[in-house]
């Protein structure tokens, strides 16, 4: 007899698609989370990061003196301490072969470029004593000209850098008549020129701050040798590979484990200063030291996102069907590449043409330094700004033409019959119906409604008019084929891993290689496994984010999770079914052909013989009577390379009402409907829509990273960086259409970032319906109430509509 | 340092601290309840929210010293023998968390806005929590959760496609 679990041999309805609540909550609900600042080690030492209060300069002196005679200082360590030890932080996505990047160290030696780089680490007893020994540290700074402005800088001197004598990291370029993917762009805007309609256009993509809700903070455990990690992360996988390369030790010595982590949104995908100089002071003290970033420090060094400047061509005939796209894109790298920094518009450059045939396609970026903090991965990177700029000018070429900007659309996309559609950007994307979701959009949203009653207002010269914003998206989601990966030149490769073991009492556990923070992979993850091997759901066990654990990861962004990783588990669990078939057959005496695996049992056919799947993992166990030569285990391991992308569509509206006397805009109704494939929880995926909505109507409406003439981060607080809070936002009605992806078994698309990409361009889209026919043709981002107010003076300054 | 009497969860506690010591770190560091978290420095994400005295407030917005004589109450003393306060629940049973960060104060925040106002309109709640801040949800399931607890009928928006896709 085993202790095989009963349930296993009841019939289980399928847990694919169930709105299942989820399996995390339970710790985090009551207080018991595990965030790394909650943890302790004996003995622990605390860090205190010394700032640059100056975005460009030379250090020419630091004194430590009084910082080391200050109650409970252990040690302060300076750039010239560690110089010869901290190595310089990686850039994984070197875009071309010859980009240009300074030496990138962890704390500053003689040369600061941005306000809040580290030039001291202080080691005490306590936080409070660190920060107290931090104001004692004295540092001389020689001012260096500062380079903020990104055209300024792409023109010449001066130098984020002086070394490098350029501000210019790489320039890559994407066109569709060298790649043979369609035509040459620049002979598109020529015959459009003549008789056809050419849009151009220059949108500035505002600096963003991922602003995750839990600071960073890293506890490093120094054990003779090995060291343990535990660090606020999406990427355990990659601190661990990076502190061998960058430090020199041995990868094998050190274990990383991101415990429960407050949010991420590409903030947390880096591998950062402050790690590698927590594990250098746990070194050097020999003693576990923590670090933990307030907030103030986190809005000025944790890397930022977005800060492009697309300078964009859009040729079309006169019947509106578009012909060419040409961009040219100035993107801000900040002060030093991070790990995907320079890589971030390349993600977008596919994307640009999204859901549209074109005949020619043009894409170039210029990466460019400036005294600012580094930018990297911010929820969408790269594709949140292709999908503004196509929209926007959609939109614009709608108004041209007097259109309704949805029936332009729809005669320029996909239609449904047309996948899989191979791209102008070389993409083929895997399935979709933009007409089943744009028509039931429209529906929830009332739109014919809402156009009447916004005629209305525009006759009755109501001082609040409405618009109606309209985006219609798609993305590129389960990052990556590591072979397109490889061709890109990034360093790493796409896939994902995991294993599933049954153990011996029948329960199961799940090892991932993604890395939640947040997103339920613990619970869908274990819907996906009681589905697959016939268990119950509660008795799957999801492991991750510990690299003793899991081993083998590639991590969580770029919503690859359960596109990647959720097809990873699949493989591992089809393992594990084809070992115990083998056992099965053994003990049932049949033809592993025979036998048919259902509900978590093997039946041998057409009789009512039959075992659990429960039974071969205890007699895998006992490994008494196995078939000669087997294993006793049926416990298995999959490693998953994708074999294509999977593009999510949806259709968003917004309905804007702005008050045209003091340019307040009020978000009156949003709907969307998303295509994400198919659907593993629902709950969790309409959570991740909010959520994302959230973060792209606040990229339309209220964010902005801003700098002063001198380079100081001037919305450096949460009172100046305005996150949107409850009150700032309505509720959003959303459905879903489903086509199924084509490109992996699951049929799931991700879901991470599409409401962050859709939304931005639906809000500003209808800021701008509201204020067209007033002459309006751009409000910047964000719209913020003067922002719009100045747009409608300078726009009736030119007398009103054109 | 200054000598003061806490009643922290039901336990009382006497302890030195530093006459600057915040109510949070004194909480965290001291009494070891690290499930109220620090999300800010300027008192604007509400992370660290606890109740003194039955009223919420900031935790970093006070000072150890000032909560001397009080009675406080932490995301860890909602549960009451193994079994979770209803927003405790509701917050689960709405999905009104993913990462969870922002939620021992999101939970403390929304069971004081109900204290004051037992049946809030949808504003009404969105308005009561400006004080606290969720990077992951939207606030939609928040609000929905705060609604569950109130026992108003009307959800938050319409989630056409829950359950049932499309």
């Amino acid at each position: 007899m085993t202790a095989v679990d009963e349930r296993a041999e009841e019939a289980i309805a399928p847990e694919i698609g169930k709105a299942r609540l989820r399996k995390e909550d339970q710790r985090l609900i009551t207080g018991r989370s595990r965030f790394t600042d909650n943890l302790s080690v004996s003995g622990m030492l605390h860090l205190g990061m010394v700032r640059s209060p100056v975005a460009h300069a030379r250090i020419t002196a630091v004194n430590t003196d009084s910082a080391k005679a200050s109650p409970g200082v252990v040690a302060v360590l300076t750039g010239a301490d560690l110089a010869d030890k901290q190595g310089s932080l990686p850039c994984a996505w070197p875009i071309t072969d010859d980009q240009k990047a300074p030496n990138h160290p962890a704390v500053a030696v003689d040369h600061v470029a941005f306000a809040g780089e580290v030039v001291a680490v202080v080691v005490a007893r306590s936080a409070r004593e660190a920060r107290d020994a931090m104001e004692l540290v004295d540092v001389d700074y020689e001012d260096l000209p500062v380079v903020l402005d990104l055209e300024t800088a792409a023109a010449g001197a001066p130098f984020a850098h002086p070394e490098l004598g350029t501000n210019v990291s790489a320039t890559w370029v994407y066109d569709s008549a060298q790649a043979g993917t369609g035509t040459d762009v620049d002979e598109e805007i020529a015959k459009a020129s003549e008789g056809g309609i050419v849009l151009r256009r220059t949108i500035r993509q505002q600096r963003l701050i991922p602003a995750f809700m839990e600071p960073r903070s890293i506890l490093v455990d120094p054990t003779g040798e090995q060291l343990t990690v535990w660090t606020s992360t999406q990427v355990p996988h990659f601190v661990r590979i990076f502190l061998a390369l960058t430090l020199g030790i041995p990868e094998s010595k050190i274990r990383v484990i991101a415990p429960d982590v407050g949010g991420g949104f590409g903030g947390k995908l880096q591998f950062t200063p402050e790690e590698v100089l927590t594990v250098l002071a746990a070194q050097h003290t020999g003693k576990p030291c923590k670090y933990t970033e307030t907030r103030s420090e986190s809005l000025v060094a944790a890397h930022h996102g977005r800060d492009h400047l697309q300078r964009l061509t859009l040729a079309a005939t006169k019947d509106g069907t578009v012909t060419g796209l040409k961009v040219d894109l100035l993107a801000n790298m900040g002060a030093y590449l991070g790990l995907v920094t320079s890589g971030i518009p390349v993600l977008g450059a596919f994307m640009y043409n999204s859901i549209y045939k074109f005949a020619g396609y043009r894409f170039t970026t210029t990466n460019v330094f400036t005294n600012t903090t580094w930018t990297d991965a911010y929820r969408g990177a790269g594709r949140p700004e292709a999908t503004f700029a196509i929209e926007r000018l959609m939109d614009d070429l709608a108004a041209e033409l007097g259109r309704d900007p949805i029936e332009l659309r729809e005669q320029n996309w996909i239609k449904h019959e047309e996948f899989p559609f191979s791209t102008v950007a070389g993409m083929t994307y895997d399935s979709g119906n933009y007409e089943a979701a744009t028509a039931r959009a429209k529906e929830l949203f009332g739109y014919d409604e809402l156009r009447d009653e916004q005629k209305r207002r525009r006759e009755s010269a109501d001082p609040v008019q409405l618009g109606i914003g309209v985006s219609t998206f798609t993305e590129m989601c389960g990052l990556a084929p590591s072979r397109v990966l490889g061709a890109l030149k990034y360093v790493g490769g796409g896939w994902e891993h995991a294993s599933v073991r049954v153990l011996p009492t029948g329960k199961v556990e799940v090892v991932t290689g993604t890395s939640p923070h947040g997103q339920g992979h613990e619970t869908a993850w274990s819907q996906i496994v009681a589905d697959r091997l016939g268990v119950a759901f509660e008795d799957v066990e999801v492991l991750h984010g510990d690299t003793a654990i899991s081993p083998r990861g590639l991590d969580t962004y770029g919503s690859r999770s359960l596109v990647v990783g959720g097809m990873a588990v699949i493989k591992a669990a089809d393992k594990v079914i084809e070992k115990a078939r083998t056992i099965a057959a053994h003990l049932l005496e049949a033809s592993a052909d025979d036998l048919e695996f259902t509900g978590g049992r093997f039946t041998v056919k057409g009789t009512d013989k039959g075992m659990a799947l429960g039974e071969t993992a205890f007699a895998a166990f006992q490994g008494h009577n196995l078939p000669d030569g087997f294993e006793p285990s049926i416990d298995a391991d999959a490693t998953y390379d994708p074999v294509d992308f999977s593009f999510p569509h949806g259709t968003h509206l917004a309905a804007m009402e702005v008050d045209t006397e003091t340019g307040a805009v009020a978000l009156r109704k949003y709907v969307c409907v998303d295509d994400i494939g198919n659907v593993v929880n629902p709950l969790i995926v309409e959570g991740q829509v909010h959520g994302g909505l959230a973060q792209g109507i606040a990229q339309a409406l209220f964010e902005e990273a801003v700098y002063d003439e001198n380079g100081t981060l001037v919305s450096g607080s949460f009172v100046d960086y305005l996150v949107p809070s409850a009150a700032d936002l309505p509720s959003f009605i959303t459905d879903r259409t489903v086509s199924a992806s084509t490109t992996n078994d699951l049929g799931v698309k991700g879901v991470g970032e599409a409401g962050t990409i859709a939304s931005t361009p639906a809000i500003v889209n209808g800021v701008i319906d509201a204020l067209r026919h007033l002459g309006v043709r751009d409000v910047a981002m964000p719209c913020a109430p003067q922002t719009v107010w100045r747009a409608i003076q300078a726009a009736s300054s030119k007398g009103g509509a054109a | 340092m200054t000598r003061i009497s806490v009643t922290v969860d039901g336990v009382e506690y006497s302890d030195e601290v530093e006459n600057r010591t915040l109510l949070v770190q004194y909480l965290r560091e001291q009494v070891g309840k690290t499930g109220t978290v620090i999300g800010c420095d300027t008192t604007n994400c509400g992370a660290c929210t606890v109740h003194l005295d039955g009223r919420s407030v900031k935790s970093c917005t006070m000072l150890a010293v000032q909560a001397d004589g009080h009675e406080v109450t932490t995301i860890e003393g909602l549960a009451q023998n193994g079994v979770l306060h209803p927003m405790q629940a509701a917050f689960h049973e709405s999905h009104a968390l993913q990462c969870g960060f922002c939620t021992p104060g999101m939970i403390m925040s929304s069971i004081d806005l109900l204290n004051d106002n037992a049946n809030p309109s949808e504003s009404e709640i969105r308005e009561g929590l400006e004080g606290n801040l969720c990077r992951c949800t939207g606030y939609q399931n928040i609000v929905r959760a705060v609604q569950q607890v109130a026992g108003a009928s009307a959800p938050a928006g319409s989630s056409a496609s829950i359950g049932t896709p499309a």
